[in-house]
C-alpha cells in the first residue's frame, strides 16, 4: 500500500482548527474592534518587546501559522467538494499560500 | 495513487439545494476568512519588523473603515468556525472516564469555557 501523507497534513489541521477556534475571534476583536475604537492601544514598544521575547515569538508564530495551515487544508478539501479536483494545482495554491505566510512570519520574527 | 485520478463531474452549486448543505459550505468557507486574517497578521509582523513608522501605518490601516469592515466579516466567520468546531469535538475526541462515556454536552461545554478563558487571556495580554 502506498504511504499516505494524511496524518502529517491532518495533525496540524486539527491543531490549527483548535488554535483558531480558541484564539482567532478574540484576536480579531482586539485588532478589528478594540484598537479602532480606541479602547486598546497596540504601541510599537509593547509589540516589539513582546516579539523580542523568544516565547512571544513562538506565540505570535503559532497564532499565524496554525490557523493558516488549518485554512489551507480545509480549502483543499473544499475545492474537492466543489469539483475542482485534488490535483497538484489545488495543493500548490492551498498549502503554498500557507507556507508563504509561515515563512514570511518566521522571517519577520527573526528580524525583530 | 493513480496518475490520472478520476474526478466525478458535479454541479458546482450543489450546496445551495438544501439548508443543511448550505450550512456545511458556510462552515467550510470559514477557512477563507481565517486564511485572509492570517495574511493580515503576517503583514503585521512584517511591518513590526520594519520599525515604528511601518507599525503605526499598519495600525492606522487596520483601524480604517475598510479595515474594520473586513475584520468584522472575518470575526463573524471565525466565531462560526469556533462554534462548529466545538460542536464536533465529542465525535472527534470522545472521552471515557471510569468506563463511562462523558456526555457530549459536557465536552462541548468544556470547550466553550476554555474559549472564554483563552479570549480573556488574549484581552489581558493585549490590554497591558
Amino acid at each position: 500500500m502506498a504511504k499516505s501523507s494524511k496524518p502529517i497534513l491532518w495533525l496540524p489541521f486539527a491543531a490549527g482548527g483548535m488554535a483558531s477556534a480558541l484564539v482567532t475571534p478574540a484576536l480579531i476583536m482586539v485588532t478589528g474592534l478594540l484598537v479602532p475604537l480606541g479602547l486598546m492601544h497596540l504601541s510599537y514598544e509593547k509589540m516589539a518587546a513582546f516579539a523580542h521575547n523568544p516565547i512571544g515569538k513562538l506565540i505570535l508564530l503559532g497564532v499565524v501559522a496554525l490557523p493558516a495551515w488549518h485554512a489551507a487544508h480545509r480549502m483543499r478539501t473544499t475545492a474537492h467538494d466543489l469539483g475542482l479536483g485534488a490535483g497538484p494545482g489545488v495543493k500548490l495554491v492551498c498549502y503554498g499560500s500557507a507556507w508563504l505566510m509561515i515563512l514570511l512570519s518566521v522571517f519577520a520574527l527573526l528580524m525583530i | 495513487m493513480s496518475r490520472r485520478p478520476y474526478v466525478r463531474q458535479i454541479e458546482r452549486s450543489w450546496w445551495l439545494s438544501r439548508r443543511r448543505y448550505f450550512v456545511y459550505m458556510m462552515r467550510e468557507a470559514t477557512c477563507l476568512f481565517i486564511a485572509l486574517y492570517s495574511a493580515l497578521l503576517t503583514d503585521g509582523l512584517l511591518r513590526l519588523s520594519q520599525g515604528p513608522e511601518a507599525w503605526d501605518s499598519y495600525v492606522a490601516a487596520i483601524s480604517s473603515t475598510p479595515g474594520v469592515l473586513f475584520q468584522l466579516v472575518c470575526l463573524g466567520f471565525a466565531a462560526f468556525h469556533s462554534v462548529t468546531w466545538f460542536a464536533v469535538t465529542p465525535k472527534a475526541m470522545p472521552l471515557v472516564v471510569k468506563g463511562e462515556p462523558v456526555p457530549p454536552k459536557a465536552i462541548i461545554g468544556a470547550h466553550f469555557a476554555l474559549w472564554a478563558v483563552v479570549s480573556l487571556i488574549v484581552f489581558i495580554a493585549a490590554g497591558i
